[in-house]
């Protein structure tokens, strides 16, 4: 297990619904909260990664523009994308700048203010985040995709409808201790009784209900990574980035050789990042997983290994996964209520691990983790990054 | 061009396998086969991914297939809202392919399951766009 880059600051801005500025300065907040929170001077940043998904940006090439602001010129700056796990990516990229000696200190932004194009314009490029040659044309979209896994899912091993509402049960159960997340309210199994009233039981795309779908947000995030020396020169309380998983797979459904045992770019990028950190799924104190679908939350308690194929619904139903349980995944609130704005998602999720293994989590905090994880897709499964972190 | 018919709305003009659209319009679906390598296709590509040849042939589909997952979409993505609800599944076919495709609005979304005998045939909508649906066996 080697402590050669750490995580001396973090920050995210609040997610919300139509945030009220531009996204040069909504990525503002999450860089300011950072900055303050490594306790160094935005002059000490070498280079930055700024990471979004592009088909909600007008701004075209947004690192320059948001460098400038950031008053960061004429430091080094890049744009990195992998969709919804595009500031994971941005790490890994950030990482290995470090690693490499190339730079000291490196801030990695991730932002998306998702209402800055009509919502009709956004259904239009989300039926684009798939294969535009072969399948786009059937008119898919993501929930629908999420939907395929979790039919094929719920048909081989059982796992019901109440499981998957249990699991948004949980979510909420968090976002209502957030202050930074959109949807802040509770959510119980009455909410997914069928009847008009029940805005969380219409059905979107069958089996996935409106209350099985992570809730679209503007947000920005910011990690700022360091190397050992500067690390241990800075930080009272380094994070340690012990391990990282990349892996991708096929965007089209037809290539995909299974469905009923979650996401194979989740399960790549675990073995990677558990064979680099050297430790094992139960060593994981704490993890934040993408939880943009119910199902996907199921899927990646198997794909990390906290349960075997077919086992994760135990998990739920026994409520292991909750704050006090013996493997608490996404005491945040998750993407299903903290919100999932694409660009920033991946940069939240570290942050609050970082916080968890600081004890600095707050409401949320859970006891005494030494071990965090997490499992952050882009696409459906088209992505994946497992990013191990440790005191 | 050639590639705008493919489908309810089309989002790519051309591709090199636009030959794909006549066939379908011939009542044909068809996939690629690389004449050196001799891997299979669907959908079917210009290049083969195994030996990087560029020489493919055309071939049959096989028609019938077994349903691996479905599901019903309630929403729409923008310029697909009028066909809601529409059905969407992949069919596992023989020789190791798989077919992606809206379902039929004969088969009702209450009739599909996992495991279910189909076959596939093409079609042509009242627009005049082409595609391939799935059918109850």
């Amino acid at each position: 297990m080697e402590k050669d880059v750490a995580i001396i600051g973090v920050g995210q801005s609040a997610f919300v619904r139509g945030y009220p500025g531009s996204i040069r300065e909504l990525c503002f907040e999450a860089f300011k909260e950072a900055v303050e929170d490594a306790g160094i001077s935005p002059k000490e940043i070498d280079a930055t990664v700024i990471c979004s998904a592009p088909e909600y940006d007008k701004q075209r090439s947004p690192a320059g523009v948001i460098a400038e602001y950031l008053d960061l010129i004429p430091k080094p700056t890049m744009y990195v994308e992998t969709v919804c796990s595009s500031s994971t990516t941005g790490t890994k990229v950030a990482y290995s700048m470090i690693k490499a000696g190339l730079h000291d200190i490196v801030a990695v932004i991730g932002f998306q203010k998702m209402s800055e194009i009509t919502s009709a314009e956004s259904q239009e490029r989300m039926g684009r985040g798939a294969d535009i040659q072969w399948e786009s044309p059937f008119g898919t979209m993501m929930p629908a995709y999420y939907a395929l896994y979790a039919r094929a899912y719920m048909d081989r091993w059982g796992l019901t409808l109440d499981d998957l509402a249990s699991v948004r049960v949980k979510a909420a159960t968090y976002g209502q201790i957030n202050e930074k997340a959109v949807y802040r309210k509770a959510v119980t199994m009455r909410d997914f009784e069928p009847s008009p009233e029940n805005r969380l039981s219409e059905p979107v795309a069958s089996p996935l209900r409106v209350g099985d779908c992570c809730a679209n947000a503007d947000g920005s995030s910011c990690i700022i990574l360091a190397s050992k020396e500067r690390a241990r020169a800075i930080s009272k309380k380094p994070v340690w980035i012990l391990g990282i998983g990349s892996a991708s797979e096929a965007v089209n459904m037809s290539a995909r050789p299974e469905f009923t045992m979650g996401l194979r770019v989740g399960i790549e990028a675990a073995r990677v990042a558990y064979k680099m950190a050297g430790v094992a799924p139960k060593d994981i104190d704490v993890a934040e997983v993408h939880d943009c679908f119910t199902i996907a939350e199921i899927m990646a308690y198997e794909n990390l290994g906290f349960a075997a194929p077919g086992e994760g619904k135990e998990l739920i139903r026994a409520k292991e996964t909750y704050k006090e349980g013996s493997i608490p995944v996404n005491v945040d609130g998750g993407l299903l209520s903290k919100g999932h704005p694409i660009g920033a998602t991946g940069g939240s999720q570290l942050r609050t691990i970082v916080l968890q293994l600081r004890g600095e989590a707050g409401a949320m905090q859970v006891k005494d983790p030494e071990i965090g994880l997490v499992h952050n897709i882009g696409g459906v499964g088209l992505y994946g990054n497992v990013i191990i972190l440790g005191r | 061009m050639g590639f705008e018919k493919f489908g309810r709305k089309s989002f790519t003009s051309a591709t090199k396998v636009n030959k794909f659209v006549e066939f379908l319009s011939a009542g044909e679906i068809k996939g690629t086969v690389c004449k050196r390598c001799g891997r299979k296709f669907f959908p079917p590509r210009a290049d083969c991914s195994e030996c990087l040849s560029s020489e493919m042939e055309w071939f049959n589909l096989p028609e019938r297939g077994k349903v691996l997952t479905y599901t019903t979409a309630f929403y729409a993505p923008f310029g697909f809202e009028m066909d809601t609800p529409y059905s969407m599944a992949l069919v596992e076919l023989s020789e190791g392919l798989k077919l992606f495709a809206r379902v039929s609005k004969d088969v009702s979304p209450e009739e599909l399951r996992t495991g279910m005998e189909v076959v596939v045939r093409p079609v042509t909508y009242e627009d005049g766009q082409v595609s391939f649906e799935i059918f109850k066996s």
